[in-house]
């Protein structure tokens, strides 16, 4: 193996080998003919024992071969009998794993040479590993390395593969070192670059990017196409990764603002305390979570089902205790109710930091909501997935509770002309407190959500709250769907700015435009139209 | 002498004794610390000093809000950007001032720029190392800004609530954007690690006596320029504006110029009041431009009374004064009383204190009268009058935006 001249007769040989190994199992006798070959000096030699064993087949290849990583591996210098020192310190037989006493041994040695050897023939042996992760965890290994003499034992493999998706990585892998190889026909390297393309990832790119300087312009061609190919489809998937990256963050827009835009659209009110319900509804989880902890600890799971409710009522509570104290006194002075629940939210700030400290408080995920999985190219989370699917319920709940119900049309009553609504027997002011509390209590459900995805502390509503004003703004009150829209768009358009501007500046950006788009619609995008605006 | 003028020009009593006591105080505090023995009963610490004088740029701050937000009707929750903006003017004069003497010893870059590797100074950073340029700097950023803004938000009737939330927005933007350290304002460390201003050493006794002069005299200033200006025409003008704006708009005036130069002429003072502050506590960083700060700056100008003019002043004292002492002594309780005060007072004290002394004072029949006066306005006098005492009858009808 130190010649490159030696490499392709090499793999012939090791070629054979496999063949003759896999025709006829080898023999005891074999095996220590094989072992044998590892006493010596010569590090050449022991780089060809390596290859030799690991393509002969034998049931010793791996610990063998394993031992002499681990430098385990040693010989007696008299009858250059091969042994493997155990990990308490015994012997064993390195040809048949029989316990035996060894005496006065000496290492054998390993250079950079053998363990490149060492290297690709693990590789080979690990591609028939019984676990098909480790499979293809080689393969994937032998797709980066492009060694050549791993083809015949990939070869092997494919052949006895059952695993379908193991098997393609091991037929990319083969054509991997196909295309790597300039002596190929061109035919074949064609095809091979066929089977690169439809893999399709940066690794794909970057090996059909460095091929061997001899290759003929037929296959370089084929190359650059497969390359263009490629190019379209990752820019595609990077697209379709910022579009599920924007939709995550409107959803979590949306569940913030939602019950605010609620709120402001029926009692023209901006409530500034909304964050802390948020916040409050992400300690609720906590609370939930620890009684659960102490209680039934079976039921962690379904923790998120029990602190739903909880935050709804706990949020909802306040929310109403804050309308009949305080912003039933400021009806009509819109700019004094957004100071005086500014106020509320400096003091409800407050009181959970002495409560529950000023640091961070760690909520468990349910383990339905961890791990993921892909779509084509596209990461999927668990947790984002359901906080997508959640915002959605949320949405769709409150339309069908406005549209549906009883309380439902009195507050979009309320919300289009308060005065004639009133006039037709609506008590208005059961109306705001209701919705005020609706609003709210929404907002504690957004922290139940958000205490998956983000630090349960004072100051999470902190963080969300002006971004839940720039989606009011942008939507527009009085019409859900102006929220939905207004969420999706300000998460989606900062996620696709982020990778050119940066995370900060993108979001600078998102502000600047909002405030330039509110100079052309006032209102925000689904404005309310009619005498109601001008109330 | 301006005082003098102005005083000759018929200012009201308040007014007028508020702005002897302000020069007085300008002369007199600076003296009693400078030229008094430690051991004196009358002496000054020179720490109560700088502390005061600390207070007067918020009560600048705050007056510079109330003309916006107690006689144009604008509630900025913005504000502490244009004060921040005039402190940052101030404070890369000061940066520029500090020459070879910083850490690193460059004098032509400060020390976070060549901490950061940049070879040489950004454009924006010329002429910051004379002071007028600064000075002109801390008067014309803020106010450009807020005509910017001002210009498109007022032409677009964006009003209430949602001009509020833009100012927020605004601000917010600020900080995000002066956190950065790409920006070449310090990032999030800002500017500090002053030496000297105009050659004398800004640590010492000396300084910190002149700067607390200065500060009390542009308060001084500001009360005088924002008395006049309300009492003029353009003034009553405002006062129409914040009260009835269609109707003011419909009788044949241009709301959004009237406010454009409100909103304008109260960034400036702001930036004013910035640049006096930095000195002082000797560090500007982003943090000021926190939307919470702003919000901080319209409970001192609503404590002590909107739409009044000594009002704002009284307010930023006492509740900074409040806030000294509470973060000393009970920590863990400002945010409550905060809090607290935010909610008392839009709920118990509308018009802050200032306005409750005047209602306090004022007899029953002079309120009644008011009240008529101001339910039947009459042909002749379609502007409302001025006196804060109007102010709670027609702010209860008065038709609020996004209501």
């Amino acid at each position: 193996m130190n010649d490159p001249i030696q490499r392709p007769l090499l793999v012939i040989a090791a070629l054979i080998a496999a063949l003759a190994g896999l025709l006829a199992p080898a023999s005891a006798q074999d095996n220590a003919a094989l072992v044998q070959r590892f006493a010596t000096e010569n590090f050449g030699e022991i780089a060809n024992a390596v290859n030799a064993l690991a393509t002969s087949g034998s049931e010793r290849a791996s610990p063998v071969i394993e031992a002499l990583r681990d430098s385990r591996l040693v010989y007696r210098q008299g009858d250059r009998a091969v042994f493997i020192r155990q990990a308490d310190g015994s012997f064993a037989d390195a040809a048949t794993g029989a316990a035996a006493d060894a005496g006065a041994t000496r290492p054998v040695r390993l250079n950079n040479n053998v363990r490149r050897a060492i290297e690709a023939a693990m590789g080979a042996l690990t591609l028939m590993h019984p676990d098909a992760r480790r499979r293809a965890a080689a393969a994937e290994a032998v797709f980066k390395s492009r060694d050549a003499g791993a083809l015949a034992a990939l070869t092997q493999a494919i052949g006895q593969e059952r695993d379908t998706r193991v098997k393609r990585l091991m037929e990319e892998a083969r054509a991997a070192i196909v295309v790597a190889d300039a002596s190929a026909p061109d035919a074949d390297r064609i095809t091979a670059i066929g089977v690169i393309q439809r893999r399709g990832d940066q690794d794909a790119l970057a090996m059909l990017g460095s091929l061997p300087a001899n290759t003929t312009a037929s296959v370089r061609e084929a190359a650059e196409t497969a390359t263009a190919t490629i190019r379209r489809s990752l820019a595609f998937w990077e697209a379709g990764q910022n579009v599920w990256y924007g939709l995550s963050l409107g959803s979590v827009l949306l569940l913030a603002a939602i019950g605010l835009a609620i709120t402001f659209g029926v009692m023209g009110v901006i409530n500034m305390a909304h964050g802390e319900m948020v916040m409050i509804g992400a300690y609720t989880t906590f609370v939930v979570q620890q009684a659960i902890r102490a209680i039934a600890p079976g039921l962690m799971d379904a923790s998120l089902f029990i602190a739903l409710p909880m935050a709804f009522l706990v949020a909802g509570a306040i929310g109403v205790a804050i309308e009949r104290l305080i912003i039933r006194h400021l009806y009509g002075r819109a700019l004094e109710t957004l100071l005086a629940t500014w106020g509320v939210s400096l003091i409800l700030q407050q009181a959970v930091r002495s409560w529950f400290g000023p640091t961070n408080r760690e909520v468990t995920t349910p383990s339905w909501m961890s791990g993921s999985f892909e779509i084509g190219n596209l990461a999927i989370t668990a947790n984002r997935l359901a906080i997508i699917v959640f915002a959605g319920l949320v949405f769709a709940a409150l339309l069908m509770f406005l549209k549906r119900t009883p309380f439902g049309l009195q507050t979009r009553a309320v919300t289009q002309n308060r005065r004639m609504a009133g006039a037709m027997g609506i008590r208005t002011n059961w109306v705001d407190a209701l919705t005020f509390g609706l609003g709210s209590g929404i907002a504690g459900l957004a922290g139940v959500a958000l205490s998956q995805i983000d630090n349960v502390s004072p100051n999470l509503g902190q963080g969300y709250i002006i971004d839940s004003f720039m989606v009011v703004v942008f939507g527009g009150v009085g019409n859900l769907w102006g929220t939905l829209v207004g969420a999706m768009t300000l998460g989606i358009a900062n996620k696709f700015l982020e990778p050119y501007a940066g995370a900060v500046l993108g979001k600078i950006i998102v502000l600047v435009l909002i405030i330039l788009f509110i100079q052309k619609r006032p209102r925000g995008l689904f404005a309310l139209k009619g005498r109601a605006v001008e109330a | 002498m301006i005082v003098a003028r102005i005083l000759a020009n018929g200012l009201d009593r308040r007014v007028a004794a508020f702005l002897v006591a302000l020069v007085a105080i300008a002369i007199a505090v600076p003296a009693l610390n400078l030229l008094l023995p430690p051991d004196n009963p009358l002496h000054v610490p020179t720490h109560v000093v700088a502390l005061f004088g600390k207070y007067l740029c918020y009560a600048l701050l705050a007056l510079s809000l109330d003309l916006a937000w107690g006689f144009c009707g604008i509630l900025s929750l913005g504000h502490g950007a244009f004060f921040a903006l005039g402190g940052y003017a101030m404070g890369m004069y000061l940066m520029r001032q500090i020459g070879a003497r910083g850490v690193y010893g460059n004098p032509e870059l400060p020390d976070f720029m060549v901490f950061l590797n940049w070879k040489e100074l950004p454009w924006y950073w010329y002429g910051f190392d004379q002071f007028w340029f600064a000075a002109i700097m801390a008067l014309l950023v803020p106010g450009l800004l807020a005509f910017c803004f001002g210009w498109l938000a007022f032409r677009s009737r964006v009003t209430g609530v949602y001009l509020s939330i833009i100012t927020q927005a605004m601000t917010y933007a600020l900080l995000l954007a002066f956190f950065r350290n790409d920006m070449g304002f310090g990032g999030n460390n800002g500017l500090t690690d002053f030496k000297e201003i105009l050659g004398f050493n800004v640590q010492s006794a000396g300084t910190r006596g002149a700067l607390f002069a200065a500060s009390a005299l542009f308060l001084a200033l500001g009360i005088a320029v924002t008395a006049t200006v309300t009492r003029s025409k353009l003034g009553k003008l405002m006062v129409a504006v914040r009260d009835a704006e269609s109707r003011t708009r419909f009788i044949g005036w241009r709301p959004e110029r009237i406010k454009l130069f409100g909103f304008t002429l109260s960034a400036v003072m702001a930036g004013v009041a910035g640049a006096l502050y930095v000195p002082q506590v000797g560090i500007i960083n982003p943090s000021e431009f926190a939307p919470a700060n702003s919000i901080e700056v319209v409970i001192w100008t609503a404590v002590g009374g909107r739409g009044t003019i000594v009002g704002p002043v009284i307010g930023a004292v006492l509740v900074n004064w409040a806030k000294s002492w509470f973060t000393v002594a009970l920590p863990d309780m400002w945010l409550f009383a905060l809090g607290a005060l935010f909610v008392a007072v839009t709920l118990f004290l509308p018009r802050g204190i200032v306005g409750m002394w005047d209602q306090w004072r004022s007899g029953r029949k002079e309120l009644r009268a008011v009240g008529v006066g101001s339910a039947e306005p009459t042909v002749e006098t379609p502007i409302v009058r001025a006196k804060p005492v109007s102010a709670p009858a027609l702010d209860a009808s008065a038709p609020q935006p996004a209501e």
